[in-house]
């Protein structure tokens, strides 16, 4: 390959076609690239309820999914010695607009714990117990659906939406200016 | 009153930058002088004022004033002061605060630049600098305001900035705290960087918008802003790297980084300027690719403020959710108008954007810089695409469908292969047209040199193929570099008779910025050695140990010594256990893995104990222990091999980009080869 040095003076507007044409592959192999990458790794995201319905008419074998949920604090258990951690997590609706009309995040996760009809699902994890696992925290969970109905984690994400802000501080003080 | 003092102070940026658009542009249309003098007076006043705002802030958290509604959020008594000063952006509204001052900081220093040429941009430099900044302090005044205060009244507690009717000051005795995960050397430094850096590439897109406006053609606007985007850059970078830091020193999983949603958002900005900055350098040395540079620029701005807003939102479920918001609709409505007025702009003058030369050969320097510009638009258009795809999936199927680390690390690893084989033909490649003999004679002896860089590992061990290329390319990477600064250096011991010292030192100064570009991609392979080692070779166990009792995890071995539970004075109840480490029967010494519980707000923190070098990191953490028996404590262990690189390899890029900025002499870039 050495046709550069006898290469014509090319017009100045415009870029030559083997330029176009090999840009165009580069960029087909990343679209290709992303597209495969997402085809073999993408999960479904779903509430407790969704889980479970799905899961009874064997649509999640052997399927990497996200669950979130609500965490029972008395669920909690750990087996120290083989590092196995159990909890159940209550079903929150996903929807932003259902979660506004429960009076924001907060709200739902509280509603979900103390709801004795809401649906449950049973989580398993090998692992550290994560530092901010409490009661009424919103867990997000990766991993799959055994088929003793439980859910074998292998990420769990957690957040307490009212413990930084926006509360009022428990003890006040209160003075006259 | 000090907090009247804040908030007014504020309330008063805000009113000097409306007026300074209005001046500026009214100046710029009228081609008065006078107005424009004005505007340029308002800009240099905008960091002096806000500093006086968030003096307040600090006098407020530093004094304990947990009346003011974000001082009791996120400050408390036992904390010591240089926390309570860092609280300043431990929280939304004091964090939207400091980045409106940085801001500010940029804004007055690009007004105190000489500006004895190109004044035709001033106007408009004032203009873009001034809107941003409003935004942000029309956020603070309206939505997020760091000086609300909590009163009291029949109905209970109110909060609000001034006295509601009625009603009466209330003095909560204590805050809520900082959040335990932020009290860290890490968390300190980390988001200011990461600020710096996005704040800082205000300055380039405000010259990019300028010229623009101003319908020239030139590439002013570029050499104007380099400086200030280097920096930009490198605080963004800087920002990241520590951010990564802090999740390995104190998150306790092992890892630096989990492509968390607002990881990403941060990640996007960088991917653009790093993009930015290249295309740049054709423009600069041949005038070609304009339009990319300012779409680039644009764009970055554009991710900068989506990652302030996606930060700062609580709108993904995250590790950095430390709030929930409703600032999020006005962000949307102020990207919008962002990327309605850029198209505009860009669309009407996009004739005279045309390029002088044309691509000539792909082998060129220019050829290779557009592949890798390419290559680093792939990543962002992954990413965007991932934060994407689950908005989108629940729209059309009504099914929300995640992606989640596995997706990014797929996509991320042949594109950081290809920006690997870039970085080896980069040093060698000349502008416009490169002669594959040339080459060819330039590669073997680096050639043969990497193949080494596929000998040691596999001596080591290291055997995975993905792994074995990757360390090959870094090798590559150094070799040619290295190759290249000795082939340079005796060129010049040559023809100038000096000695090899000299030789090497005229050299790297005659031509400052391609080696600081040499030095910077040294540290990206250095720190891509670190990535290769923990994704490829991360190795962990965990058990349960009495006293005494030891676990083994390769060459490794450690021994459960102590444990000791007692109450340190700023609030928490530390557990830290003493554990020995010894590899081959020799004893390399103690490491102490804690876990912090923090009264305050009932949160532990996970310290994992670390022994670092540069071949690998033995990194222990502690699990659980029996409290009053001490019987047994749990651990969970992890071998991360050549992590430490990772670390030194960022320390090389920022010397890269400091030696860049350093000012030299310097050299006309045209007449640079």
């Amino acid at each position: 390959m050495s046709e550069y040095q006898e290469m014509e003076p090319t017009s100045r507007k415009r870029t030559p076609l083997k330029f176009i044409v090999g840009g165009l592959v580069i960029v087909a192999g990343i679209i290709f690239l992303i597209a495969s990458s997402l085809k073999s790794t993408a999960q479904y995201f779903l509430t407790v309820d969704e889980a479970l319905a799905k899961s009874q008419v064997g649509e999640l074998e052997g399927r990497n999914i996200r669950v979130s949920g609500a965490v029972l604090g008395d669920s909690i258990e750990y087996d120290i010695d083989n590092l196995e951690l159990s909890f159940t997590i209550a079903q929150v609706p996903a929807d932003n607009q259902l979660l506004a009309e429960e009076g924001g995040l907060a709200q739902a996760l509280h509603n979900a714990v103390t709801d004795q009809n809401r649906s449950h699902l049973k989580v398993i994890y090998h692992g550290p117990i994560p530092d901010l696992l409490k009661d009424e925290a919103q867990a997000i969970l990766t991993g799959e659906m055994l088929p003793s109905g439980e859910f074998l984690a292998d990420e769990i994400l957690l957040k307490c939406p009212t413990k930084y802000e926006g509360a009022v501080p428990e003890q006040i003080d209160l003075e006259q200016e | 009153m000090v907090a009247e003092i804040g908030f007014g102070a504020i309330f008063i940026t805000l009113i000097f930058t409306l007026y300074g658009i209005g001046a500026a542009i009214y100046g710029d249309r009228t081609k008065s002088q006078r107005w424009i003098l004005s505007a340029h007076q308002v800009l240099k006043l905008v960091f002096p004022v806000m500093t006086i705002s968030v003096g307040s802030l600090l006098y407020l958290l530093a004094t304990d004033h947990f009346e003011v509604v974000y001082v009791a959020d996120v400050s408390s008594r036992s904390m010591p002061l240089y926390l309570k000063l860092t609280a300043l952006w431990g929280g939304q509204a004091g964090s939207l605060l400091f980045w409106s001052w940085l801001l500010a900081g940029f804004s007055s220093a690009v007004a105190f630049r000489k500006w004895d040429r190109d004044r035709d941009l001033l106007p408009w430099v004032i203009v873009v600098n001034l809107v941003t900044l409003a935004f942000f302090l029309v956020l603070n005044v309206f939505y997020e305001n760091p000086f609300t205060r909590y009163w009291q009244d029949a109905s209970g507690i109110l909060v609000s900035f001034s006295r509601p009717e009625g009603a009466i000051s209330v003095f909560p005795r204590d805050g809520g705290g900082l959040n335990p995960l932020l009290r860290h050397p890490g968390m300190i430094i980390h988001p200011p960087m990461q600020y710096l850096g996005f704040a800082g590439f205000i300055i380039p897109f405000s010259f990019a918008m300028a010229s623009l406006i101003k319908k020239r053609s030139d590439d002013r606007w570029i050499r104007l802003s380099r400086g200030w985007t280097l920096w930009a850059w490198m605080f963004l970078s800087l920002g990241l790297v520590l951010g990564a830091r802090w999740a390995y020193d104190v998150l306790g999983w092992g890892g630096y980084w989990g492509w968390d949603p607002v990881e990403i958002s941060a990640l996007m900005p960088w991917l653009t300027g790093t993009a930015y900055l290249h295309a740049v350098l054709i423009q600069e040395k041949r005038n070609m690719f304009k339009d990319w540079s300012l779409v680039l620029i644009i764009l970055t701005y554009l991710l900068v403020i989506y990652g302030t807003f996606i930060t700062r939102s609580g709108l993904l479920s995250s590790v950095h959710s430390f709030a929930q918001s409703r600032i999020g609709p006005i962000f949307l409505v102020f990207l919008t108008l962002t990327i309605l007025v850029s198209a505009w702009l860009l669309s009407s003058r996009w004739k005279i954007l045309r390029a002088d030369h044309v691509l000539e050969q792909v082998l060129s320097r220019e050829g290779l810089i557009i592949i890798g510009v390419v290559l680093f638009l792939g990543m962002l258009v992954a990413s965007f695409w991932g934060v994407l795809f689950p908005i989108l999936s629940e729209l059309v199927t009504g099914q929300k469908v995640t992606v989640g680390p596995p997706f990014y690390e797929r996509v991320a690893a042949p594109i950081m292969g290809g920006l690997l084989i870039l970085m080896v033909l980069c040093p060698l490649a000349v502008w416009s047209i490169v002669s594959y003999k040339h080459l060819g004679r330039l590669l073997w002896k680096p050639f043969l040199v990497s193949l080494a860089g596929i000998a040691l590992p596999l001596w080591g061990g290291y055997n995975r193929w993905p792994a074995v290329i990757a360390f090959w390319l870094v090798a590559f990477v150094l070799a040619v570099n290295f190759f290249e600064i000795i082939r340079r250096t005796r060129v010049r011991r040559k023809t100038e008779a000096e000695s090899w010292g000299t030789a090497l030192l005229h050299v790297l100064k005659r031509n400052q910025r391609s080696y600081s570009a040499m030095i910077v991609h040294i540290g990206v392979v250095l720190m891509a050695l670190g990535i290769i080692g923990i994704e490829f070779f991360q190795t962990e166990t965990q058990a349960t140990l009495a006293e005494g009792q030891q676990l083994s995890l390769g060459s490794y071995t450690m021994t459960y010594e102590d444990l000791a539970v007692f109450d340190a004075p700023d609030a928490r109840n530390v557990a830290r256990a003493v554990v020995s480490v010894e590899r081959d029967g020799r004893v390399l010494g103690e490491l102490y893995p804690r876990r912090d519980f923090y009264y305050d707000s009932g949160q532990p923190v996970t310290i994992p104990g670390v022994r670092s070098t540069l071949l690998d990191d033995f990194y222990v953490i502690l699990v659980d222990w029996k409290a009053v028996t001490s019987e047994g404590a749990t651990f969970k262990v992890y071998h991360n091999p050549l992590v430490k690189w990772l670390w030194v390899g960022s320390l090389v890029f920022i010397a890269g980009v400091v030696f860049a900025t350093w000012p030299g002499k310097k050299t006309n870039p045209r007449q640079e080869r």
